[in-house]
């Protein structure tokens, strides 16, 4: 500010010292008289947006939105995807007998330790999953009450509209949803396993999968998880905007391999047990 | 051609309407989809009933006035307008379904026309470029290369015709929406109002009742312009870098 001052006085007192562009501006020839009003343009561009500056006016302006809430659910699948990887893997271990998957079990919530403590790294999985899944269904739930509400009147002419997996993608969430429940029933807390012994993972999965119920219960569970990430990852990337050229193809192969290994991968353990490789 | 027609039938926006059914005959095959219509209306008119009413005007496939779900279709079995349809992709003693497109953010006026301001509205939230308006600028001033070119026109395409809101499940108009934010947005001319159009846009689409987008697809495969699906994800791209 001193040496614009200082110059200011030096020579050109005009110019320098008066602060309207727009008289600068009149002086000046056409040629150059676009530079300030580009700018003044872009000023008031940068003024004009109805979302508030800061952080919360992005997420209001999120929330508000059908697209934002679309990320929302984008974001929170995909969080909730990378976990349903892990588990996956995890599971495999069963195949190697109860020393390795208790042992792995175990693995799990020392993990982190000793700057963690005991079952820490555990809680924080699961507070962040319980995020993901109230997020992902509060916005699945308002979306699908918007979207059934934008036709009230319904078409005469009944036609097969979408492919299976896109069609079922509400019911499809409704049923994971209760299978979630269950699994947790079953699996953690084991207040409806045969045999719920806490610590013993193993031999609750094979007593779980002794009963009829439990087989039906996963097989479509897990069914049901593979069409919803078929048409749910795909859907997350177009979301989130991804369209470079060519890689429409890859996402839509991607959805399907994703789709296949879990749904393969989980379904192994029901059918290890049902065959008596894992007894 | 003889055909069967089941055509909605509605006196107003706040009576409640049926399908009716009715018999054409002497249809020609070379006939389009609206003139088996207007021979349908001429028989009605001479027996002195009520001509189906429907939007047409240039019945060229460009002013995207016409509009009707025909078999459950937005603008019938072809990729086209409904007025470039033409009869022969129906077989004789065909029973051929016409209903009005069906969204709450398209009240029905009468019989087969729709009341479609709300795509105006969204337009008018965003849909033009702000500047001083006179003679047309000159071509070079401002280069814009091929592939943007390219971008915009495929964009430009769209006639707002509202076959994609007709079409997808959600009743949804992102397709739309998406031409008209990525059209302009892709060019040196909407570059300074990138990011103000698509949220205005996107909120007036948003106000208007449309529904979200659950990318089945339908749009894309109703629009008789080829607007294609991935605009979609190009305008979540956008909005994303605008709310940030």
């Amino acid at each position: 500010m001193a040496t614009t001052a200082t110059t200011g006085t030096t020579g050109t007192t005009q110019t320098a010292g008066s602060p309207g562009a727009g008289t600068a501006a009149g002086q000046q020839s056409p040629g150059a008289q676009q530079a300030p009003t580009a700018k003044q343009a872009q000023r008031n561009q940068r003024a004009r947006p109805p979302a508030p500056p800061g952080g919360g006016g992005f997420l209001r302006t999120l929330w508000g939105s059908t697209i934002g809430k679309k990320v929302v659910m984008a974001v929170s699948g995909l969080v909730m995807l990378a976990y349903l990887v892990a588990h996956m893997l995890g599971n495999l271990k069963v195949f190697f007998g109860p020393g390795e998957m208790n042992g792995y079990a175990h693995w799990l919530r020392t993990f982190g330790e000793p700057v963690l403590h005991y079952e820490w790294f555990l809680w924080v999985v699961r507070v962040v999953l319980l995020a993901a899944v109230v997020l992902h269904g509060v916005s699945a739930y308002q979306l699908s009450r918007r979207d059934i509400a934008a036709r009230p009147v319904k078409y005469q002419h009944k036609r097969q509209r979408t492919s299976y997996a896109t069609r079922t993608m509400r019911w499809g969430g409704i049923i994971l949803t209760l299978f979630i429940v269950w699994h947790l029933l079953d699996l953690t807390t084991g207040t409806v396993n045969p045999r719920g012994q806490s610590g013993h993972p193993y031999e609750n999965i094979v007593a779980a999968f002794r009963t009829w119920y439990a087989n039906v219960i996963y097989i479509v569970a897990m069914l049901a998880v593979g069409l919803h990430i078929r048409h749910g990852f795909w859907s997350a990337a177009q979301t989130l905007g991804v369209t470079k050229p060519g890689t429409a193809r890859v996402l839509k192969a991607t959805s399907n391999v994703l789709a296949l290994v879990l749904t393969l991968g989980f379904l192994s353990v029901p059918l290890g047990v049902m065959t008596g490789v894992v007894n | 051609m003889r055909l069967t027609l089941r055509i909605w039938r509605q006196q107003d926006r706040d009576e409640p309407g049926a399908m009716r059914t009715y018999e054409v005959e002497d249809i020609s095959p070379d006939m389009s989809f609206l003139e088996m219509l207007d021979t349908l209306n001429e028989a009605l008119i001479l027996q002195g009933e009520e001509p189906v009413a429907f939007d047409h005007d240039c019945r060229e496939g460009i002013c995207g006035a016409c509009g009707m779900v025909i078999n459950g279709q937005a603008h019938g079995p072809e990729r086209t307008t409904a007025c470039q349809l033409h009869m022969r992709h129906f077989a004789d003693g065909d029973t051929i379904d016409i209903e009005p497109w069906r969204a709450a953010a398209f009240p029905v006026v009468r019989d087969l026309v729709v009341d479609r301001s709300a795509l105006d509205r969204v337009i008018g939230a965003g849909g033009y470029i702000t500047a001083p308006t006179g003679s047309a600028p000159e071509a070079h001033a401002t280069p814009v290369p091929k592939p943007t070119a390219d971008d915009a026109f495929t964009h430009a395409e769209c006639i707002g015709c509202g076959a994609c809101v007709a079409a997808c499940p959600n009743g949804s108009a992102m397709l739309f929406t998406s031409a008209k934010v990525n059209h302009l947005n892709a060019l040196p001319q909407g570059a300074p109002e990138r990011g103000t159009r698509v949220l205005d846009m996107v909120g007036q689409m948003d106000a208007e009742g449309f529904g979200g987008c659950t990318l089945a697809g339908e749009c894309a495969t109703a629009c008789p312009k080829g607007i294609p699906l991935p605009s979609i994800a190009a305008m979540n791209r956008e909005f994303l870098r605008a709310v940030r």
